[in-house]
């Protein structure tokens, strides 16, 4: 008896194996965008890798954080590599997510039966929104101190009398302080294991429904004599053979970042945050780290009513919590871009544009024209996702064939 | 329809070129060049001799250790016996004695540690540089001096006596809506322009260029190394790893592309017959 068979009589090793990688057909036209996918698996693996390291070195009280990634970065045997893989990870995840959200919304990979598939998806989105928010302050730079600041005094504009304890609940403190820090920390740690069950939800809802592809086609129609789909392909070898070329080229983009380039103009290391946090010492200019400033653009665009921000704390909340409707939105009968209307692909394109520009003003110190700007492209967001039903059910769509296109 | 997906992940890599127009807004003052060359260890054991002797009354260094500076070609005892003037250890923290409440007292702020100012600054080496040649006498400040590009700096210029004193050239600009449309040497000529075209148009002096009135111990350009020097020492111990980061980096990036390019051609051969 083979130690394979031994194992497989008490564990479906094997089973496993052909059901999810040898044996899980995907379909064969699969492109450029899909990539990303694993791309984002590879990058949650790095950063639990060199987190799990970093902790073994860091530091979370308000009197040693700032000191102790100055150790890390000098003093710990290639400390500087780790923390710069970790850093730089935590932009280039959001990166690839963008694109992977960007692909299932173009193929309409979130249509019926993936609503759950997406749903998860979104979700791990949320989880890693938290997971990068609480990540930041940890450097305990003055960006650091004043980024969370900003943020969880959105929690204090919570009407009914619940927002000033809420907040001070969160933070533990009326400030940010070290308790806020200790708490923040232990939360980091943990989060990046509830992300890891998750993204495992997510490809288990994707393995029940099969992969979507750039034609939207399903591909179980049509199978052949054995119940193999005509247009499937084996994850394994053909998609592992195939992501490691993604892998490479990704790693060529990531590593020179590291190794070149880490702090990318200001853009993923700030030049503030190499100041250690101070209270009594506000910056210039506080704006949360890129992947974060369409939401940030949003929160500003919404004038205070009644003397209090919170209807821009609901905008920006709504930005996000609106990706869960996107399956019951998008009335359209067929799923890829390739096959909807002009209508949807203007939007898109639109949208794009709209996500790059909020970014790019919630970077920026606002003035009155930029606000102006911001409430137009706030208005054009929630524009793309509520005219949706409309747009995608009025067009005319193209022929979707039977079976993929190459 | 190709072409769109072309123009659509164009503007999603186009987050990746943000940092450009990022950072290009702000920053005002013109700052100078320092040049600085991290590979010239002479420069940063200079660099270390004039901080120590220097800055090191007010300003630490304290997230970096003596012992950094052997890899810029120096001893352990050529570091004990140049650099450390205080009880530290070669592989003690460059820390100071001034206790902070002390210097907050006497300066209006404790002094800054120095370690990262080069990752701080907009500018970096540059703006060192520049800060440091950028002391001018200014009778309206509590130590009788400014600077050029911190304005209203609380710290003295501790290198006076090797750089001289430097008065101020004024040059007069005439504001309209945030803009300068005009500019004059002269004080008056200046005024006359504003008060001709009314009163949304103001004056502002400002520093037009620096001119040395006592010479110092040292010759300008002699001086202009020391700054140099200074802003290579200190954009050195910011990120002691640079170059090391760098060279390793070549590496990976050529394993890389190896390792892809096979990927590349294991694919292919993989996937030849899937049609």
């Amino acid at each position: 008896m083979s130690l394979m068979t031994w194992i497989d009589d008490r564990f479906p090793a094997t089973k496993v194996w052909n059901e999810h990688l040898a044996q899980y057909y995907a379909p064969k036209n699969m492109n450029f965008w899909y990539f990303f996918g694993s791309l984002a698996m590879l990058v949650l693996v790095n950063q639990i890798v060199t987190g799990v390291w970093l902790a073994m070195m860091y530091k979370p009280s308000a009197a040693d954080a700032f000191a102790s990634v100055e150790y890390i970065m000098r003093d710990v045997d290639y400390g500087w590599l780790i923390r710069y893989m970790h850093s730089t990870g935590a932009s280039a995840f959001f990166l690839v997510v963008y694109f992977h959200m960007f692909r299932a919304l173009i193929y309409g990979s979130y249509q019926k039966p993936r609503e759950l598939l997406w749903i998860i998806g979104v979700l791990i989105y949320l989880a890693m929104m938290a997971t990068a928010f609480m990540g930041y302050l940890l450097p305990w730079g003055q960006m650091s101190y004043w980024g969370a600041q900003v943020i969880v005094n959105l929690f204090a504009a919570f009407p009914f009398g619940i927002g000033e304890p809420l907040s001070i609940w969160i933070r533990g403190d009326y400030v940010i302080s070290d308790a806020t820090l200790n708490r923040f920390f232990a939360l980091h740690f943990l989060l990046p294991f509830v992300l890891a069950a998750l993204v495992f939800l997510h490809i288990v809802a994707l393995h029940k429904v099969g992969s979507n592809n750039p034609d939207g086609v399903d591909i179980k129609k049509v199978k052949d004599e054995n119940g193999i789909p005509r247009d499937g392909i084996a994850f394994h070898p053909y998609y592992t053979v195939k992501d490691s070329v993604g892998v490479g080229v990704f790693l060529i983009f990531f590593t020179g970042v590291i190794f070149f380039w880490p702090d990318f103009g200001g853009l993923f290391l700030e030049p503030p945050n190499f100041e250690p946090a101070n209270p009594l010492k506000t910056p210039e200019h506080i704006a949360p780290v890129w992947y974060f400033t369409p939401f940030y653009a949003m929160l500003r665009a919404v004038p205070p009513m009644f003397s209090s921000q919170f209807p821009g704390v609901i905008v920006m909340f709504a930005a996000i919590l609106i990706l869960f409707f996107v399956p019951w939105l998008d009335r359209s009968p067929v799923k890829s871009i390739r096959y909807k209307g002009m209508l949807s692909k203007i939007a898109i394109a639109i949208f794009v544009v709209t996500f790059v520009v909020l970014a790019w003003l919630g970077m920026q110190s606002s003035t009155p024209a930029k606000t102006l700007l911001a409430q137009i492209f706030t208005a054009i967001y929630f524009a793309f996702f509520l005219l949706m039903p409309f747009y995608t059910k009025m067009e005319k769509t193209k022929p979707v064939p039977e079976r993929v296109t190459s | 329809m190709n072409k769109l997906f072309g123009v659509m992940a164009l503007s999603l890599l186009s987050f990746a070129l943000m940092p450009l127009t990022a950072t290009a807004a702000g920053g005002e003052v013109k700052l100078q060049q320092a040049n600085v060359d991290l590979s010239n260890n002479a420069a940063i054991q200079r660099g270390a001799k004039y901080f120590v002797n220097y800055c090191m009354g007010c300003h630490s260094a304290q997230y970096v250790r003596y012992k950094l500076f052997t890899e810029v070609g120096l001893t352990e005892d050529d570091i004990e016996d140049n650099l450390i003037f205080t009880d530290g250890k070669v592989g003690g923290l460059m820390k100071i004695a001034m206790p902070e409440d002390d210097a907050a007292r006497w300066f209006g702020a404790a002094a800054p540690d120095l370690t990262l100012t080069a990752r701080i600054k907009h500018g970096g080496a540059d703006w060192i540089y520049s800060y440091l040649k950028g002391f001018y006498t200014d009778p309206s400040r509590p130590l009788g001096v400014n600077n050029t590009v911190f304005a209203n700096v609380g710290m003295p210029h501790v290198l006076w006596r090797l750089q001289g004193i430097q008065d101020p050239v004024y040059k007069y600009e005439v504001h309209h809506e945030g803009h300068t449309v005009a500019s004059f040497d002269n004080e008056a000529e200046a005024e006359a322009y504003a008060k001709e075209r009314g009163e949304t148009y103001r004056l502002e002096r400002v520093v037009d260029r620096l001119e040395l009135v006592q010479p110092g111990s040292m010759t300008p350009l002699e001086y202009d190394q020391v700054a140099r020097d200074l802003a290579t020492f200190l954009t050195f111990i910011a990120e002691p790893m640079k170059l090391e980061r760098q060279r390793i980096g070549v590496w990976v990036l050529l394993f890389l592309i190896v390792f892809t390019v096979l990927a590349y051609f294991m694919k292919k051969e993989w996937w030849k017959d899937v049609h």
